[in-house]
């Protein structure tokens, strides 16, 4: 849409948007919240830039290649923490059975492979609410563009 | 014919949902069956076990961390399968 007020509001408000969608991820193990809902939410705000300005700047932003390596190397990261549980002698995905150190609680870097597993699953929902409105809005013109 | 067919598995289905749904216990009831000692040990023990003040984010990420990579590959099939579907054109 081509709305001056929209573009206008929107330049202002999407900083603020990814900072909180931001904090509600990397704060996983200490508020409510988490990777999903965080994910959802700066997923969310790159809808809204290509909304509100027209879907070239927003591929521009966010081209279509690196979504897609986000989307893998969220759900890499995920699998990496597991198997670094192996590699360090616990069981897949043992958190403190594996002697991943804890922290004192309350602390940003805290609680172990949480918060690793939460920001994976964040950038993971983000690049795949993303992947999705770009497929399903794109015309066949545009479609031959980013190769 | 067919309508008559339709309603009529539908209001056994609503009969069975119903009989279900009557018979379980209140939330929140000490006497539930779900009360066992799996959520008092959720309860009591994460904090110690797992250094996370939030006891949700320690049983999805810790506890039943398999469960969450089962969910997040979901999430990648359905979306390479998009993809691959959306690329063909």
């Amino acid at each position: 849409m081509e709305d001056v007020i929209v573009r206008y509001v929107s330049r202002f408000i999407l900083p603020f948007v990814q900072l909180y969608g931001l904090y509600v991820v990397l704060h996983g193990h200490l508020s409510p919240g988490g990777g999903f809902s965080g994910g959802a939410v700066i997923g969310a705000s790159m809808i809204l830039y290509a909304l509100s300005f027209n879907l070239a700047a927003g591929s521009k932003k966010l081209s279509h290649d690196v979504s897609s390596i986000l989307e893998s190397s969220g759900a890499l990261i995920f699998a990496g923490m597991g198997l670094l549980s192996i590699l360090l002698g616990g069981n897949f995905l043992a958190n403190r059975a594996a002697g991943i150190p804890l922290g004192t609680p309350g602390n940003l870097f805290s609680s172990g492979s949480i918060a690793i597993i939460t920001f994976g699953v964040g950038i993971k929902v983000a690049s795949t609410m993303i992947t999705l409105f770009y497929s399903l809005i794109e015309e066949e013109g545009h479609s031959h563009d980013h190769h | 014919m067919r309508k008559l067919l339709v309603l009529f598995f539908l209001a056994v289905i609503m009969v069975v949902l119903v009989a279900t749904v009557i018979e379980m216990p209140t939330i929140g009831d000490p006497a539930n069956v779900t009360n066992n000692e799996v959520p008092r040990r959720y309860v009591e023990a994460s904090l110690e076990e797992t250094g996370a003040l939030n006891v949700i984010a320690s049983i999805i990420t810790d506890y039943r961390a398999f469960d969450t990579l089962g969910e997040a590959t979901v999430l990648f099939v359905a979306i390479a399968a998009v993809l691959s579907n959306l690329k063909a054109h």
